[in-house]
């Protein structure tokens, strides 16, 4: 593993993997077009994943980089379904705004 | 000696008229359950040859026990389910596998056009599967088994014409009126098993005769009582005769064999099991002895107003069993064997003879819709006359040998209850002729009932008519019986099992005044129904009060439904039903009901649709999470 640049602090990583999950929940809570939402799940993912690198790279223990791969993994799938899903959402609704995909209710 | 095989083959006779009996035709129905029964005859028969009872010496003077396997271990207590068969035991399988497939070959003839016939042979094997259990069980437990399993089959068959109100009611009462015995009874059995240890009867009796009288504690006679309880429930004593009466409305095969021959002396046969525990309970074998007089006089004046056949017939084993038990209250427990054996003789027949006479009457059973039978079923008419005969006490025939020995051991146990013994063999002889006459002579009364308004005839002619062979072969066989069944020693026979002084043979005037007390009850008979049939009207009138207590049988049945039924009734629908059920249990139930609704209501507003407010959701719960693990320090 080599050796990060001393000048930068722990601290930063941390915060900008908040940040971008702060960004990724914020997306997913008030863009109404399913892609955004779905791409704003994707990067809460990787913020997690960065939090999970950085801690591993400070506790000099191999399991955080494991569970980004298997971030990775899970991610890459769920990619896969979701899109599928939203393609067929589009061919059947003509619409991809969130809040009309309702008739579930009642 | 494969004692297993006497209860198994009625039961396999039960199951397979029971599963497959709707398929099969009448004539398969009939092999399977009169064969089952005659093969369980011919087993019990070949296991008392082989035991030796039909050839000299001495033979079963201990009991032969089979154990098959332990039923129930708990800390000292060693239930096994084992059959034994000792002298009170051959007997009472002689009188239930034989005259209980007399009945059954009656029963083919008797139920040839009825609905449910296989349902109705099912519940006589089942009956039978039952009733030998009772007698071959080796412990209290078994006996309480077989005891319950006849109960069940009694309930059923009273209730057999189910569509009938009166019948199913009937056999409720029976139902429910037996279960206030088996309670007592079932006391007792926890109180053996309490004080002794055990249920068996060898070892039961074994540590009971090895006390001294004297010893006899309180819980001695708290047992010997609350078997009686049982047996009184069973065997129709007072107070809990009364659903015998209304048991009648069973099919009349049924009133032969449950209520008159096997069933209904189960009671006798326990308490004379019990014996020893009675011997050495001397208030509660007195007690025993007045219920059982006070049986026998009370069901004899209730018969002596009756105007159904069956009625009649109901009260008089009512007053049967109450010698019996006078028998055994007065410790001759060998003679009330005896009297037990003669009468499922007789008073089968008695049944079995009136199932004649109504089926010739096309379902009438009312006696005064009867009279002058005798040209149209002679044979019924010979063979109820035998059975009158024997009942009456004349003799030679076998009800005199029995109730003579009854009635000798009441007079040295205490000369009033001899007298009223000797009273109510009267009046036994006299009501028993007085159906006899009605039925059979006078002039005919039943050409104003329309021949076909009762329901049993499919005939479709009108003149009364002997019945087919099935049925008049077994009243021929049964009234043999009854008139020489007497000369079967049965108290010598049971002589080494009641360790007693064996009373004094009966003083010989003991028995002459008896069998004039019958006579004069039969003359009487003959002279109010035969020469001068004003008399009895005139009785009637002028005795207008005690003829309406007797001919009401004195409330009794009025005074437990105003005293017990209708509290509990009234109790149960004003308590329990509007103030318990509707007000707490329903309460709880339906509050439960609305308090989940309610809280479902203000929940399902979260459920709106809309994608993103779930979303929502999901980000504010992670948030509270995240507080709480906060608050509460971190993860560790």
């Amino acid at each position: 593993m080599p050796p990060l640049p001393p000048s930068v602090p722990l601290s930063w990583y941390l915060s900008l993997s908040l940040i971008l999950f702060v960004l990724g929940i914020a997306g997913f809570l008030f863009r109404r077009n399913i892609i955004t939402v779905f791409m704003s799940i994707e990067l809460m993912l990787n913020a997690v994943n960065l939090s999970f690198i950085t801690f591993s790279y400070k506790l000099k223990q191999v399991d955080g980089h494991i569970f980004a791969f298997f971030v990775m993994v899970v991610a890459a799938a769920e990619a896969a379904v979701g899109l599928a899903i939203i393609l067929t959402v589009f061919k059947n609704r003509q619409t991809l705004e969130i809040d009309e995909l309702s008739s579930l209710k009642n | 000696m494969q004692l297993w095989l006497i209860p198994l083959l009625p039961l396999a006779g039960f199951a397979v008229n029971g599963l497959l009996g709707r398929r099969m035709s009448k004539t398969a129905i009939n092999a399977v359950a009169a064969g089952s029964v005659l093969l369980s005859f011919l087993w019990v028969l070949k296991t008392l040859s082989t035991l030796g009872v039909f050839g000299g010496g001495n033979p079963l003077e201990q009991a032969y026990t089979e154990h098959y396997y332990t039923w129930i271990q708990s800390g000292m207590l060693n239930i096994g389910v084992d059959f034994a068969i000792d002298r009170l035991t051959a007997v009472m399988l002689m009188i239930v596998t034989g005259v209980g497939f007399l009945i059954h070959v009656y029963a083919i003839g008797y139920m040839a056009h009825e609905g449910g016939y296989y349902r109705f042979f099912a519940y006589l094997n089942l009956f039978m599967f039952f009733m030998l259990v009772l007698v071959l069980g080796a412990n209290f437990l078994l006996l309480f088994v077989g005891w319950e399993g006849v109960g069940l089959c009694s309930y059923l068959l009273i209730g057999f014409y189910f569509t009938e109100k009166f019948a199913t009611d009937a056999g409720n009462k029976a139902f429910i009126v037996n279960r206030i015995g088996d309670f007592g009874f079932s006391l007792a059995v926890f109180l053996i098993a309490m004080h002794f240890g055990s249920l068996d009867f060898a070892t039961v009796f074994g540590k009971v005769q090895g006390m001294p009288v004297e010893s006899s504690a309180g819980w001695m006679t708290a047992i010997a009582l609350l078997l009686f309880i049982g047996a009184t429930g069973k065997s129709a004593q007072i107070p809990l005769y009364v659903w015998l009466p209304d048991a009648m409305a069973g099919p009349t095969p049924v009133s032969a064999l449950i209520h008159a021959a096997t069933m209904v002396t189960a009671g006798v046969y326990m308490v004379t099991r019990s014996s020893a525990i009675f011997l050495h309970a001397h208030g509660a074998l007195e007690v025993v002895a007045i219920i059982g007089l006070a049986t026998a006089f009370f069901a004899a004046t209730m018969g002596l107003a009756q105007t159904d056949i069956k009625k009649v017939y109901a009260y008089s084993t009512v007053s049967q069993l109450g010698y019996m038990f006078l028998g055994l209250g007065t410790g001759a427990f060998s003679a009330g064997i005896f009297h037990v054996m003669t009468h499922a003789f007789f008073k089968a027949l008695l049944f079995l003879g009136a199932g004649s006479v109504i089926h010739a009457m096309s379902g009438e059973q009312d006696l005064r819709k009867m009279g002058g039978l005798r040209k149209y079923t002679p044979i019924t008419f010979w063979t109820l006359l035998c059975a009158s005969v024997a009942i009456a006490g004349v003799p030679p025939f076998s009800g005199y040998h029995s109730k003579d020995a009854i009635l000798a051991s009441a007079y040295d146990y205490a000369p009033w209850m001899y007298w009223v013994g000797v009273f109510t063999a009267g009046m036994t002889a006299f009501y028993v002729f007085r159906a006899f006459f009605l039925a059979f002579f006078g002039e005919p009364r039943w050409q104003a009932a329309a021949p076909d308004a009762h329901g049993h005839d499919d005939h479709g002619h009108g003149a009364p008519h002997e019945s087919p062979p099935s049925m008049w072969i077994p009243l021929a066989v049964l009234a043999v019986l009854s008139l020489v069944g007497g000369y079967i020693n049965i108290p010598k026979w049971l002589e080494p099992m009641f360790k007693l002084p064996e009373e004094a043979p009966g003083i010989p005037w003991t028995a002459l005044v008896s069998v004039a007390a019958g006579l004069i009850g039969i003359a009487l008979a003959a002279w109010f129904y035969l020469i001068s049939p004003a008399i009895p009207e005139g009785l009637a009138r002028s005795f207008s009060t005690p003829y309406r207590w007797i001919y009401n049988k004195y409330f009794v049945d009025e005074f437990y439904d105003s005293l017990v039924v209708e509290p509990m009734v009234d109790g149960s629908r004003s308590l329990l039903w509007r103030v318990v059920d509707v007000g707490g249990i329903d309460g709880i139930v339906n509050g439960a009901g609305k308090t989940v609704r309610n809280v479902g209501g203000i929940l399902k507003r979260m459920q709106s649709g809309s994608i993103r407010s779930y979303a929502a959701w999901v980000v504010l719960g992670s948030i509270m999470v995240i507080v709480a693990i906060g608050i509460a320090g971190g993860l560790r």
